[in-house]
C-alpha cells in the first residue's frame, strides 16, 4: 500500500478530481495549503502586480493498493500539467496500515 | 383684568405655532420631511445591493465568491450610468412607439430636472436616484439563476440591455402616469413596489435563463455545501430592513400610506420566516438558518406588491402563502431537474406571481372605495383579479420573450456561458484574478 500526496495548482483541482474519478480512484482527501517552490507566481493587487511569498496550492491525498500506484499517478499528471513553472509535485509514501473504522477490517481491503 | 405677563407669553407662543403651516415647507413647495424620509429610503434601497450580494455570494461555492458578489455589484455601476443617460427618461417620460415606453428629452443625463420639486415635495434628483436604485437590484436578481457559470463581460452587457428592453417598459406600462397597466381597469393594476416590475420579471428571466444556458457542470451532483452562510444570512437581514426603502419609500411621501407599507413589510418577512421555519421542521426534521433567510424572502416578495394596499391581516396571510408556495416550487425544482441555482424563480417568481394575485383578495376598503368612484360606479374584486393576472401575464411573457432574445444574441456574438474551463477553476480566478477568501477549506 502506498500513500500519493500530489501538490497541484488551486485552479485545477476540480479537474484532477474528475480524471480520477473517471479512472475510478475516488477516495482523496483534499487540503488547501500554502508553499515555497520554484515558482514566482504574478498576481494582481490594487493595480500593480506583484510576487506574493507563500503561494497556496491544493494537497490531495490518496491511499492506494500497489497495484494502483501508477494509474493514480499518470491521472493526476496528466489532468495537473500545464508546463509551466508551478505545476506541483507528487509523493510516493509506503503506507504501513490502513484501517477502516466502522468495520476494524485492515490491510488493502480496508483502502 | 390682570393678566399676567407669562400667560401672554405663553399665548402668544401659541398663536405663532398656530399659524405656521402643518408641514415643515420653504416657498417653492418643498416638504423636508418627505424629502428627508426619500433620501433615506434611496440609500436603504441601495444597501439591498450589497445585500444581495452578501445573500448570493454566500450561496455559492468559494471559488465564485467574488464573482457572484460583483454580479450584483457591476450592477451598481452599469445599470446607474444607463438610468441617468436614458432610463428615467424611458420609464417617466411620456408615452411614444404606442406605449412601449416612454421618452422625455428633459430627462437625458437628467438635464432637465436641476431645480424641480414635484407635486409630492420631492426634489425630482431624489426621486430619480429613488426610481434608478430599483432599475440596479432588479437585474441583480437575475444572477441568482445562473450563478457560477456565466462570463462577466457578458453578464455587463446582458444586464444593460436586460435594464434597457425589459425593465425600462415594464417600469413605465405599471408606474408611469401614462403607462397602460398604470391605468388598467378601474384604478389601475395594483403593484406597489415592484411585485411585478422587478420580482416577476426577474424571476422569470432567471428562469428563462437558467434553461437556456444549461445547469452547472456536475448538477444535480455537485456539493450544495454553501461557501459562507454567515454571509447569507447577514445579507437576508440587510435586505430586509432595506426593502423599508423599497417598500415604505414606494410611497413617495412621509405620511400614512408610509407607515401602512412599512407595518406591511415588517409583518410579511416575519411570517413568511417562521412559517418556512414551520414547513422546513416537520419535512425535513430541522429549521435551518438558510430555510428562515429564504422565508423571510419570500414574505417580503409577496408583500411588495401589496404593502400600500393591505393591511396587516392580509400581509399575514400573504406571508404565509409565499413562504408556503415557495418552499413547493423549489421542491418542484428538485423533481424538474433546471438548475435555477439560488431560486431566483422560485422565490422572486413565485414569491411576486403570489403576491400580486392573492393581495387582490385583501385591499383595504378605501382603495376599493376610490376605485369604485373612478370606475363610475361599482368596482368588486373580481374585477380586480382579473387586472391583476392580466398584468401578471403581460410580464411574465414579455420578460420571458425578450430575455430568450438577448440570450441567444450574446451567446451568438461572444458567448455567454462560461468554458468548461472556467467553470472548473472558478469565476474569481478566471475573470477577477482574485481570490475570496484567504485560506479556508475547498468545497
Amino acid at each position: 500500500m502506498k500513500l500519493i500526496t500530489a501538490i497541484i495548482r488551486e485552479n485545477n483541482l476540480d479537474q484532477v478530481r474528475e480524471a480520477l474519478i473517471e479512472a475510478e480512484i475516488s477516495r482523496i482527501t483534499v487540503h488547501r495549503v500554502s508553499g515555497h517552490g520554484q515558482q514566482k507566481k504574478e498576481e494582481i493587487y490594487r493595480g500593480r502586480k506583484v510576487v506574493p511569498n507563500l503561494v497556496p496550492k491544493i494537497k490531495l491525498e490518496i491511499a492506494v493498493n500497489d497495484d494502483f500506484v501508477d494509474i493514480t499517478v499518470n491521472t493526476i499528471i496528466e489532468a495537473a500539467k500545464s508546463g509551466e513553472v508551478g505545476d506541483g509535485k507528487i509523493f510516493i509514501t509506503p503506507l504501513e496500515e490502513c484501517i477502516r473504522i466502522r468495520t476494524g477490517e485492515k490491510g488493502g481491503q480496508a483502502i | 383684568m390682570k393678566i399676567k405677563k407669562k400667560t401672554l407669553i405663553l399665548i402668544s407662543l401659541f398663536a405663532i405655532m398656530l399659524s405656521s403651516s402643518a408641514m415643515a415647507s420653504d416657498g417653492n413647495g418643498l416638504d423636508s420631511g418627505a424629502t428627508a424620509w426619500m433620501l433615506t429610503s434611496t440609500a436603504l434601497v441601495l444597501l439591498m445591493v450589497p445585500g444581495l450580494a452578501m445573500f448570493y455570494g454566500g450561496l455559492v461555492r468559494s471559488k465564485n465568491v467574488l464573482g457572484t458578489m460583483m454580479h450584483s455589484f457591476v450592477a451598481m455601476g452599469i445599470m446607474t450610468v444607463i438610468w441617468v443617460i436614458i432610463g428615467y427618461s424611458m420609464c417617466f417620460g411620456e408615452n411614444v412607439l404606442g406605449g412601449w415606453f416612454g421618452w422625455n428629452p428633459d430627462y437625458v443625463f437628467l438635464k432637465g430636472i436641476d431645480n424641480n420639486i414635484m407635486e409630492a415635495g420631492v426634489p425630482e434628483y431624489v426621486f430619480s436616484m429613488f426610481q434608478g436604485k430599483f432599475a440596479i437590484i432588479t437585474p441583480a436578481l437575475i444572477a441568482g439563476a445562473f450563478a457560477e457559470r456565466v462570463k462577466f463581460k457578458s453578464y455587463i452587457i446582458f444586464i444593460a440591455l436586460w435594464g434597457i428592453l425589459v425593465y425600462n417598459p415594464l417600469c413605465h406600462w405599471v408606474w408611469a402616469e401614462d403607462g397602460f397597466l398604470f391605468n388598467l381597469g378601474a384604478n389601475g393594476a395594483i403593484d406597489f413596489a415592484g411585485g411585478t416590475v422587478v420580482h416577476i420579471s426577474s424571476g422569470i428571466s432567471g428562469l428563462v435563463a437558467a434553461i437556456f444556458l444549461g445547469a452547472r457542470r456536475g448538477h444535480p451532483n455537485i456539493t450544495v455545501r454553501p461557501g459562507n452562510l454567515v454571509m447569507t444570512i447577514m445579507g437576508a437581514g440587510l435586505l430586509w430592513v432595506g426593502w423599508f426603502g423599497f417598500n415604505a419609500g414606494s410611497s413617495i411621501s412621509s405620511g400614512l400610506s408610509t407607515a401602512q407599507a412599512l407595518t406591511a413589510t415588517q409583518v410579511a418577512a416575519a411570517t413568511g420566516a417562521i412559517t418556512w421555519m414551520i414547513i422546513e421542521s416537520i419535512h425535513q426534521g430541522k429549521a435551518t438558518a438558510l430555510g428562515f433567510a429564504s422565508g423571510i424572502l419570500a414574505g417580503l416578495v409577496a408583500v411588495t406588491p401589496a404593502a400600500g394596499v393591505v393591511q396587516p391581516y392580509g400581509a399575514i396571510i400573504l406571508g404565509i402563502a409565499a413562504a408556503a408556495i415557495c418552499y413547493l416550487a423549489i421542491l418542484f425544482k428538485e423533481k424538474i431537474g433546471y438548475d435555477d441555482s439560488l431560486d431566483a424563480f422560485g422565490i422572486h417568481g413565485i414569491g411576486g406571481i403570489t403576491g400580486a394575485i392573492l393581495l387582490t383578495f385583501f385591499i383595504r376598503k378605501a382603495w376599493m372605495a376610490d376605485a369604485a368612484v373612478a370606475a363610475g360606479g361599482t368596482w368588486t374584486v373580481m374585477q380586480q383579479l382579473g387586472v391583476q393576472v392580466i398584468a401578471v401575464l403581460i410580464a411574465i411573457v414579455y420578460a420571458a420573450l425578450v430575455t430568450i432574445v438577448l440570450l441567444w444574441v450574446i451567446n451568438k456574438f461572444i458567448g455567454f456561458r462560461s468554458s468548461p474551463n472556467n467553470e472548473m477553476q472558478g469565476l474569481d480566478a478566471s475573470y477577477h484574478g482574485e481570490r475570496g477568501y484567504g485560506m479556508l477549506n475547498p468545497n
